[in-house]
């Protein structure tokens, strides 16, 4: 049986274990495609005008799947946290996509960890049961899956990218020569299917790599820091992914050896408007170098390339003038 | 402390009475307006939706006449307006607008937290007195909106353009005046009578139309050009799916008040279409329009602010119970850039579209 994971939104948190678990129920995993022109405009063609930039691509990576597999997995992301959302639209998505023609059966489930922890197991064994009727082997394959998922996000910690970590994981590193050190710290704040995805951020995380600067996001802080440093906030932020962001971005506003900033958002996305605007401030009152990147279906490659090439060139000369140069 | 709040509407009535019943010093923003908007756009985030916007140039306006103090409701999300307060707070705070911000917050699910908070802005008035002025503001908002739905029903029939307009904010007046419950009651009466004085033509309206979508959009006639009124004018007879006391109810009193029309029957419908609450009133929406379609109205318009995320999980499901159920669906997406005359058009058209429809299927069943 051939599960279709769609390669959006958060398969770039939960994909390892994902993977784990349906492998282990002896499913074959089906990842779409990375991201296209095509991706994109598929999506664009069959979602609303007013959804975000990274759920008209999910809507292309669901479509990529049609055709290829039996099932695909869609459950719905209402809280993976105690008294925290995602985003409402992730509570509306599986809504939103079953009005597709010509899908495959959904696997839907509601994962809610909004009121307890416990929750969760319900859910995986809604799922699980659909495999097989062994309640012990969907235990194991859930457990498996959770080992899978903290080696994955301690690979994260230790400074890899969402991709480096799960070739580590899948064990298909490639045996390239270490590079040089980079000059600067620069932290890349976004939601990650922003700027992990390599086609809808324009490769900004390989740019900056490329323009001279080692970049740091949010994943790479551990949870406990990021945490404490959100808690700074007036009233705890109520979105996961914000609350992450709001964490890393103060973390590392604070940190002297990170050299700017940059936030990217997404157009039209609600809960970046906010957090943008609280990270924005913070960053001006500390008059720490900062950038504001909001990417849609029209943002021209060039013109991301022309400001972050500004934009590094103010962090050296910021670095210059401190150095007393 | 000279207390101030955000307008929604008519929301200024009943809060007023309440604060004013407790007398407490209160300083009503001027209605939303051009200028409102604009302070707004100027301080506020760009890509924050439109009330955000004017929620800030309301509080603006209102220190300029003098209040220190504002009052808020607060949410725990996902939708965004349960963070407001706290970004409008550090906004106004680097404009040099320093305000003391309270925010009735409602995971605390409690009346009585409510009471304690306004308590802190009452200081020593008693629990009853509290139980009492808010009983008064509710009054106020139920009396509100029978103006309201009155409204609705007597322009598209009335006889001289303007006159339902006139005696409405005629009867407002009147019931945002009276200061006891004794009052409230005369003015009742005496707003009632103004209502039924205007003069009506014979016909009946051609078409009947349900507004649904985001609550303030919905609520505050500035955001969404006083859309309700160019329906009405247009002979359209119109109905809402939220007033101004079901949301008092639900978002300040916390559903104290239960026999309502609930947002839980409208929820209800909305499955099989949406079958999961996407914060804000995102269910209710879809829910509404099932109700509406199944109650007979001629077409339904959604209103909401740009990128207002529980309405665009709405919009994309709606098309599916517009062809289930063989009814028109327009969806109205407001921003400062919205202008007024291409909303007129568009309505027209709408509005067109729909007496053809009635037209052709009358002919059909004759
Ligand atoms: S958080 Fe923002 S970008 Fe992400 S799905 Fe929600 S609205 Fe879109």
């Amino acid at each position: 049986m051939k599960v279709g994971i769609p390669r959006a939104l958060l398969y770039y948190y939960y994909y390892p274990m994902w993977r784990t678990f349906f492998e282990e129920l002896g499913a074959e995993v089906v990842l779409s495609s990375p991201s296209t022109r095509v991706t994109l405009t598929q999506g664009l063609k069959h979602a609303v005008d007013e959804v975000c930039l990274p759920v008209k691509l999910f809507f292309g990576h669901v479509l990529d799947l049609t055709g290829k597999v039996d099932f695909i997995f869609l459950p719905r992301m209402v809280s993976v946290e105690h008294r925290k959302y995602i985003c409402p639209k992730f509570l509306g998505l599986p809504d939103m996509i079953r009005r597709l023609d010509g899908l495959p059966d959904l696997i839907g489930v509601d994962v809610n960890l909004y009121r307890k922890n416990r929750d969760l197991y319900t859910a995986i064994n809604k799922v699980g049961s659909l495999f097989t009727g062994n309640k012990f082997k969907i235990f194991r394959a859930y457990r498996n899956s959770v080992k899978t998922l903290q080696k994955y996000c301690r690979l994260l910690q230790m400074g890899l990218m969402p991709a480096e970590a799960l070739a580590v994981l899948e064990n298909n590193v490639g045996d390239k020569p270490l590079g040089y050190p980079l000059e600067m710290n620069v932290a890349v704040i976004g939601h990650p299917y922003n700027i992990y995805d390599p086609y809808i951020s324009m490769n900004l995380v390989g740019r900056l790599k490329e323009m001279g600067a080692n970049v740091l996001t949010a994943e790479h802080v551990p949870e406990k820091i990021l945490r404490s440093n959100a808690a700074r906030l007036p009233k705890k932020l109520f979105w996961s992914l914000g609350h992450r962001m709001i964490g890393a971005a103060y973390h590392y506003l604070d940190r002297q050896d990170i050299s700017g900033v940059v936030h990217v958002a997404a157009f039209g996305c609600g809960p970046d408007s906010m957090t943008g605007e609280l990270i924005e401030r913070h960053a001006r009152a500390l008059r720490a170098p900062f950038l504001n990147l909001t990417l849609d279906e029209h943002t021209g490659e060039a013109g991301i390339v022309t400001r972050l090439e500004a934009f590094l060139d103010m962090v050296r000369w910021k670095k210059a003038e401190a150095a007393g140069l | 402390m000279r207390v101030t709040f955000p307008h929604m509407g008519n929301l200024y009535i009943p809060l007023k009475a309440m604060l004013n019943y407790l007398e407490v010093d209160v300083v009503v923003p001027p209605p939303s307006s051009k200028k409102t908007l604009n302070l707004g756009v100027k301080h506020g985030p760009e890509f924050a939706c439109m009330p955000l916007k004017l929620n800030l140039g309301n509080f603006i306006e209102a220190r300029e006449m003098g209040a220190d103090t504002i009052i808020m409701a607060g949410g725990c999300g996902p939708c965004r307006f349960g963070y407001y307060a706290q970004i409008e707070h550090a906004i106004l705070k680097d404009i040099g607008c320093d305000m003391q911000l309270i925010v009735l917050e409602p995971p605390e699910k409690n009346i009585s937290e409510l009471i304690v908070k306004m308590k802190k802005i009452t200081g020593s008035r008693s629990w009853w007195q509290v139980i009492q002025a808010i009983r008064f503001g509710y009054q106020k908002a139920l009396a509100v909106d029978e103006m309201e739905k009155t409204a609705f029903q007597v322009r598209p029939r009335e006889a001289k353009p303007g006159a339902t307009d006139r005696a409405f904010s005629e009867a407002l007046t009147l019931i945002d005046n009276a200061a006891s419950q004794v009052e409230l009651a005369e003015a009742r009466k005496k707003a009632d009578t103004i209502m039924a004085g205007v003069a009506r033509k014979h016909g009946a309206p051609v078409v009947r139309i349900a507004v649904i979508g985001e609550i303030y959009t919905l609520l505050e006639p500035f955001s969404n050009h006083r859309l309700e009124r160019h329906l009405g004018l247009l002979g359209v007879e119109v109905d809402r799916s939220i007033y101004l006391s079901e949301w008092v109810n639900d978002h300040l009193l916390f559903g104290l008040v239960k026999n309502l029309r609930s947002s839980k029957d409208a929820c209800a419908s909305a499955s099989p279409y949406l079958c999961h609450f996407v914060g804000g009133h995102g269910q209710e929406t879809v829910g509404s329009a099932v109700n509406y379609a199944l109650a007979g109205y001629d077409g339904i318009i959604q209103v909401y602010p740009f990128t207002c995320m529980p309405e665009i999980v709405a919009q994309s499901i709606l098309p599916g119970v517009g062809s289930d159920y063989d009814i028109p669906i327009l969806t109205l997406i407001m921003d400062e850039h919205t202008g007024e005359a291409g909303l007129q058009t568009r309505l027209e058209a709408f509005i067109d579209l729909l007496a053809r429809r009635k037209e052709t299927r009358e002919a059909v069943n004759r």
